[in-house]
């Protein structure tokens, strides 16, 4: 137990903390948003977050992102990277909701069936991204491609666009330009997002689904449209988060989306899953207890603490902290 | 009728999955050689078999290819000469612990392999050792470091390198003498090659280790070990891991402010490190048991591997070719069972391109080297062999 560790750092260790826990909330969001709606937990959400690390590092390629570019030409690239990672983020959840789930909710399937489908669909999309070198030499485009289809199954980086700019000091913490990025950009899109649910016209159909399908189809609200929305703002929200990991680490793989799935859906359920501003909280509070229990107990107890959090908290507060559901949130 | 329909599809599904899940994971056959003509030449045995046994496909396959190649040099050679070519099979463990056993328990039943270059990976060889021992069926790893792999007892393993209780400690002599290291912070990955390596290279340091950390495989995020690495003011870190944790690693300590000395070890060797690391990665120090590509020892070779794999020989392909040669000239002195192959390989004692190729007892070569490496504009170059 290194206390003296963690109080000497505590500021650095808290706003890097929250840098990481902001990801795992916009991810959260989608596994929420999906829940509170069809109380269906979607697996392959993790996969619809991959696919957007690898929209954002294929477009820093493509633009020629380099480490030397001039400062105005290398925003001019993270937006169109934000942009990519975003919409092919969207396509995927749609994907998913049109291939892996329409079909079974339709014939009125089990969930646990949906659950199954979802499963297999996350091994086939990640699995295809670690293949991509062989999908591309089906085309026959594997030497046109390879800058973007090669070493599928390991590590690949992209350069540093934005340097990382000390802003401000924190109690003795140089706080970069990135975690204040990341921050401010998970909080203010969390906050657009619960908006657009509270008050916009379609959210209002995602609300009412969410409350009651049946009845909400007799009032007149197009629930196959209610699903599809959820879906495409999960997967906004998971390409946004999936940017601003790129902007972060600036590393991905194909199965990138595993662990950081894993952990978002913790985060969701930690904070009250079917709750926007519960996805937000818990994935804040992870991200923060997983950098304070790896400076108390040392690196390799970072998983430990983040479940144990999980168990504690769920022991006390079955319905995570701020346990509403996404139907009863009112404006 | 209609919910027990569903319920068989469902379960369909699932089978499809799972299949395909598997299905991804069998092994690989080459078949590079194998004629159906047995007639035997000059006294050498006819229809057998070399296999790989290490990672083709997964994470750490950048690791596994050089290997397959160097073995496969040298049986291209011999069966460029000999009267009846010996097949190349290669097993796929992936790197995986997990596959290992059962791979193994494969191998050992395929008659036709008498001879086994790999396993690649400490942690595979572990697993797969007591099956490889039971099954008599004799291994010579060209890359596995872990200290405690040859003492389990199991006559059939042999390296082709040194181990990391030699590595560890030219680790912590260049730390020592040449980088001049007056405070070092050690991490490690928690692997059974990692921990150990940490463990020698901390516990020869002595003093000098500041403070120590462990990460976790598959881990991406290493802001709480770079704010450790950053208050205990280390001048050096020394990484015992694999290159794709090394790889994130390295970044994000730069980004947190580091600037002295990233020493790593062999399992860090790969251009998938620099990928990773890109400008990060420049001035890393790399230890390994293996020779450089340079040296002209292995010039022949290394010319010889370049014409044909277009691309210098990666690390451990020449340990590999030397590991095959074993095998090769056993078969071309006519052994054809493993008992005989095994009582062979353990007297061996000719020169190998890499060093004299001679093991204890216990499987361990008589004759280490030790070398470090820098990477310099995005290539690793081969720097001086540390003596102790």
């Amino acid at each position: 137990m290194n206390f003296e560790f963690l109080f000497n750092n505590f500021p650095e260790l808290t706003i890097t903390g929250l840098a990481f826990g902001a990801i795992y909330a916009l991810i959260a969001l989608g596994y929420t948003m999906v829940y509170g709606v069809l109380q269906l937990i979607n697996f392959a959400h993790s996969e619809v977050f991959a696919y957007g690390t690898f929209a954002a590092l294929w477009t820093v390629l493509a633009l020629g992102g380099d480490a030397g570019v001039s400062s105005g030409r290398g925003i001019a690239i993270l937006v169109a990277a934000l942009v990519a990672a975003m919409l092919v983020s969207a396509a995927i959840a749609l994907l998913l909701e049109r291939v892996a789930y329409r079909p079974l909710l339709k014939r009125n399937a089990p969930r646990l069936i949906a659950l199954i489908s979802a499963i297999g669909a996350s091994f086939v999309l990640a699995e295809l991204l670690g293949l991509r070198d062989r999908v591309a030499g089906w085309f026959g485009l594997e030497e046109s491609l390879s800058e973007y289809v090669s070493g599928a199954r390991i590590n690949r980086s992209m350069p540093t666009l934005l340097e990382r700019k000390k802003l401000f000091s924190f109690f003795g913490y140089d706080v970069t330009v990135i975690d204040v990025i990341v921050i401010v950009a998970a909080i203010v899109m969390m906050f657009a997002l619960d908006q657009f649910v509270r008050r916009s016209r379609l959210g209002r159909g995602i609300r009412a689904t969410a409350q009651d399908a049946e009845t909400a189809a007799l009032m007149g609200v197009n629930s196959t449209r209610a699903v599809q929305v959820t879906f495409l703002l999960g997967g906004l929200m998971a390409g946004a988060a999936a940017f601003l990991y790129m902007l972060k680490i600036e590393t991905t793989r194909f199965d990138v989306g595993f662990l950081l799935g894993v952990k978002a859906f913790t985060a969701a359920v930690l904070g009250g899953i079917g709750n926007l501003r519960g996805a937000l909280l818990g994935g804040l509070v992870l991200g923060v207890a997983e950098n304070w229990g790896s400076a108390l107990l040392g690196s390799e107890w970072r998983d430990v603490v983040a479940f144990v959090l999980l168990v504690v908290i769920l022991l006390f507060r079955p319905t995570g902290i701020l346990g509403e559901s996404l139907g009863k949130a009112r404006t | 009728m209609t919910r027990s329909t569903k319920r068989v599809r469902g379960i369909a599904a699932l089978i499809a999955t799972v299949g395909l899940t598997l299905s991804a994971c069998g092994t690989t056959e080459d078949s590079g050689g194998g004629d159906g003509d047995s007639a035997s030449g000059d006294g050498a045995a006819c229809d057998l078999t070399l296999a790989f046994f290490g990672p083709q496909t997964g994470p750490a396959a950048g690791l596994g290819e050089p290997i397959i190649n160097g073995a496969q040099l040298a049986i291209d050679e011999y069966n460029a000469e000999a009267e009846c070519e010996v097949a190349y099979e290669q097993i796929d463990s992936q790197g995986s612990p997990d596959q290992a056993p059962s791979l193994a328990t494969e191998a050992v039943g395929n008659d036709a392999i008498i001879g086994v270059v790999g396993p690649a990976f400490s942690g595979e060889s572990a697993a797969a050792g007591p099956i490889f021992s039971e099954g008599g069926l004799p291994t010579i790893s060209p890359s596995a470091t872990n200290p405690a792999l040859s003492e389990n007892g199991w006559d059939t393993f042999h390296r082709a390198l040194g181990n990391d209780a030699t590595q560890g400690p030219a680790a912590a002599a260049y730390i020592r003498d040449t980088v001049a290291a007056t405070s070092v912070f050690v991490i490690d990955d928690a692997s059974e090659y990692g921990a150990g390596l940490a463990g020698i290279v901390e516990e020869e340091l002595g003093d000098t280790v500041v403070d120590s950390d462990t990460i976790q495989t598959g881990q991406t995020d290493f802001s709480a070990t770079a704010t450790k690495v950053g208050s205990s003011d280390a001048d050096t870190v020394f990484f015992g891991g694999y290159y794709a944790e090394a790889g994130l690693l390295v970044r994000q300590l730069r980004d947190s402010g580091f600037e002295g000395t990233f020493v790593v070890a062999d399992g860090v060797k790969d251009p998938g490190y620099m990928d990773s690391a890109r400008d990060a990665a420049e001035a890393t120090v790399i230890t390994c048991p293996c020779i450089p590509a340079d040296d002209p020892a292995v010039a022949e070779f290394a010319s010889a591997y370049e014409a044909e794999f277009g691309g210098a020989p990666g690390t451990y392909a020449a340990e590999a070719y030397d590991a095959a040669q074993i095998f090769l000239d056993g078969i071309a002195e006519g052994i054809s069972t493993r008992e005989d192959m095994l009582a062979f390989v353990n007297d061996y004692d000719e020169a190998g391109i890499t060093k004299q190729l001679t093991f204890d007892e216990t499987g361990e070569p008589a004759d280490v080297h030790v070398y470090a490496y820098t990477v310099e504009g995005g290539e690793i170059v081969p720097d001086q062999e540390i003596t102790s």
